[in-house]
């Protein structure tokens, strides 16, 4: 009896913690498939109407931002190069950069280390101004590499590739040498295959991460035609169920790769923390 | 490093070189960039520029909107950094303890971690509308909730949307957390100790006390840097500029008002900020080496 009492309990508060997690998000669900003459005049829903396909096949395809140069669905494509771009390019250099640091003598590796990692203390955010100069001075602005590049300079990354080479045991680098292994194909053949796991848990961490992307893509896009999801939210004009509309379907892919990719998802987290 | 490594004259540089390449042209110029403006004075027209030691420090510490902007700071993230903790141990507690629906209740409890504090913002806006807004008028109804004029109203705006999507965060790490305690020191709890309350803070909570500072550290990054979206999407530092975030204040400052000199000092303070909390992360993480 008092297990049962207990367990009951135990819903309860989980149901209670459901509740609030999930409940604002169906109510802006609910609402965006209303009029926005029936919002205006009766406020938030909790109710399904029956403006779903209307309202938002008219978000993705219709013309909107300042000079309505953009769609929801360009602004869609604009997030996936974005994020996309960001996570090879993470991955790519990063694992690169953890083989140098890992498995070669390097001349002054401790400069080297200390040059790579100290930039784990300057996030995006407190370099956000010159990183614009620097952008400008480069040409980058409203160019996809503008986007893309300053992101992915991070060490984060590169600090997990290191920590898991350095649980490969010596041995295999050892047998490799036997038969002749040279370091290009002891690269591609032997750590590669061996980091899968780890390659896709980064990858996808990485890829929410870009998609997030808030600030930079708000200074870094003066042309309507590189607004990203994220960032297009705020500036996005249109009625009021567009804009529910809008905030539903831009939760969509990293809610997608978190239910579908939970296990990846997670240990990407921890390796990125 | 390695015992076993390979002896070559270049291709380490080979695999070193596109990281460093990204971090020297897209991390240390702007970094020099920001060294350079917090030791330089510009004329409002950006004409010239002289060499002014530490004059922008003095500036943003006689500054009393640096000192609200501080102030705001700490207490968003102490706000936070309390609610969502609480939150989610409570849940994880929970999830931890019960048979069935492990997996759907980790499941919908989780995704919200996913959402970009921005579109969390966006979402907060509507709740907290005059219009349309169902906490506006619940908290109108409560006491004449009013966030542009009320401070007050305004840290509650910001903190319920602050805090909401962090709290699945917290969950996920306490859950984790509980997992990772062997059974078996709990069942030999179990013998010693028969209430469940006493024995979760004499045995499980001081066994989460890595998670839980873990935790805390995650917490304090996310309310300085991550909830830019959300303060620029909901009270956009209103009233005055009470719900400025120290990061949120450098930007208004340097990209609004064009005060690069001041921006520049601003975000050297963050990043000492930064370093501190660093560095307590890894005594942190050398305490655990020595304790395993």
């Amino acid at each position: 009896m008092i297990k049962y009492i207990s367990s009951t309990i135990n819903h309860l508060i989980l149901s209670i913690g459901l509740l609030i997690m999930i409940v604002p998000i169906w109510i802006i669900f609910a609402s965006s498939t209303h009029s926005s003459l029936f919002i205006n005049t009766n406020g938030l829903q909790f109710f399904l109407g029956d403006n779903f396909i209307e309202n938002y096949s008219r978000v993705l395809f219709k013309q909107s931002g300042f000079f309505n140069e953009i769609t929801a669905l360009k602004m869609f494509f604009n997030s996936f190069v974005m994020a996309t771009g960001i996570a090879i390019l993470s991955v790519i250099t990063s694992l690169m950069a953890a083989y140098g640091l890992v498995y070669f003598k390097v001349k002054y590796a401790t400069i080297i280390f200390w040059l790579i990692f100290i930039t784990l203390l300057v996030p995006l955010e407190l370099r956000i101004m010159p990183s614009y100069i620097v952008m400008s001075k480069l040409n980058l602005v409203n160019t996809f590499a503008g986007l893309i590049l300053p992101i992915s300079a991070s060490a984060i990354a590169t600090f997990f590739f290191r920590q898991f080479y350095k649980s490969i045991p010596d041995e295999l680098l050892e047998a490799a040498k036997l038969d002749g292994t040279n370091s290009w194909s002891f690269f591609i053949d032997f750590l590669i295959p061996l980091s899968k796991t780890m390659i896709a848990a980064v990858f996808i961490f990485m890829f929410v991460f870009g998609y997030n992307q808030y600030l930079w893509p708000l200074i870094m896009t003066t042309s309507e035609q590189y607004w990203t999801v994220v960032m297009g939210l705020k500036t996005m004009y249109g009625s009021i169920s567009d804009r529910f509309a809008f905030v539903i379907m831009s939760m969509i892919p990293p809610v997608i790769i978190i239910i579908f990719l939970q296990k990846l998802f997670i240990q990407g987290i921890f390796q990125n923390k | 490093m390695k015992k076993v490594q390979f002896k070559s004259n270049y291709s380490q540089y080979f695999f070193l070189a596109p990281q460093l390449l990204i971090l020297l042209i897209f991390l240390y110029w702007p970094i020099i960039q920001t060294f350079k403006d917090a030791f330089t004075m510009q004329d409002a027209f950006g004409f010239g520029s002289q060499f002014a030691g530490f004059d922008n420090f003095l500036f943003i510490f006689s500054d009393p909107s640096y000192f609200t902007a501080f102030k705001f700071t700490i207490i968003y993230s102490f706000v936070i950094t309390l609610i969502t903790g609480s939150i989610g141990l409570l849940l994880a507690v929970q999830a931890n303890k019960v048979m069935h629906g492990k997996s759907a209740y980790k499941t919908l409890l989780i995704w919200p971690y996913a959402i970009a504090p921005a579109v969390v913002g966006v979402m907060a806006n509507y709740f907290f509308s005059e219009r349309y807004g169902l906490l506006h008028h619940l908290f109108n109804n409560l006491w004449g909730f009013n966030w542009y004029e009320n401070v007050f109203d305004a840290y509650i705006y910001v903190i319920i949307a602050g805090s909401w999507k962090q709290i699945s965060a917290n969950f996920i790490f306490f859950l984790a957390g509980l997992q990772a305690i062997q059974k078996t020191v709990i069942e030999a709890s179990i013998i010693d100790c028969k209430s469940n309350i006493r024995r979760f803070w004499t045995i499980t909570f001081p066994l989460l006390m890595p998670t839980t500072f873990f935790l805390i550290i995650i917490n304090i990054t996310y309310a300085f840097f991550d909830t830019f979206g959300i303060i620029d999407t909901t009270t956009i530092g209103a009233p005055g500029s009470e719900t400025k975030t120290l990061v949120y204040k450098a930007y208004i400052d340097g990209f609004k008002g064009l005060d690069l000199g001041s921006a520049g000092a601003q975000s050297i303070m963050m990043m000492i900020i930064v370093l501190v909390i660093t560095i307590f992360q890894f005594r942190y993480i050398e305490g655990k080496i020595h304790y395993n």
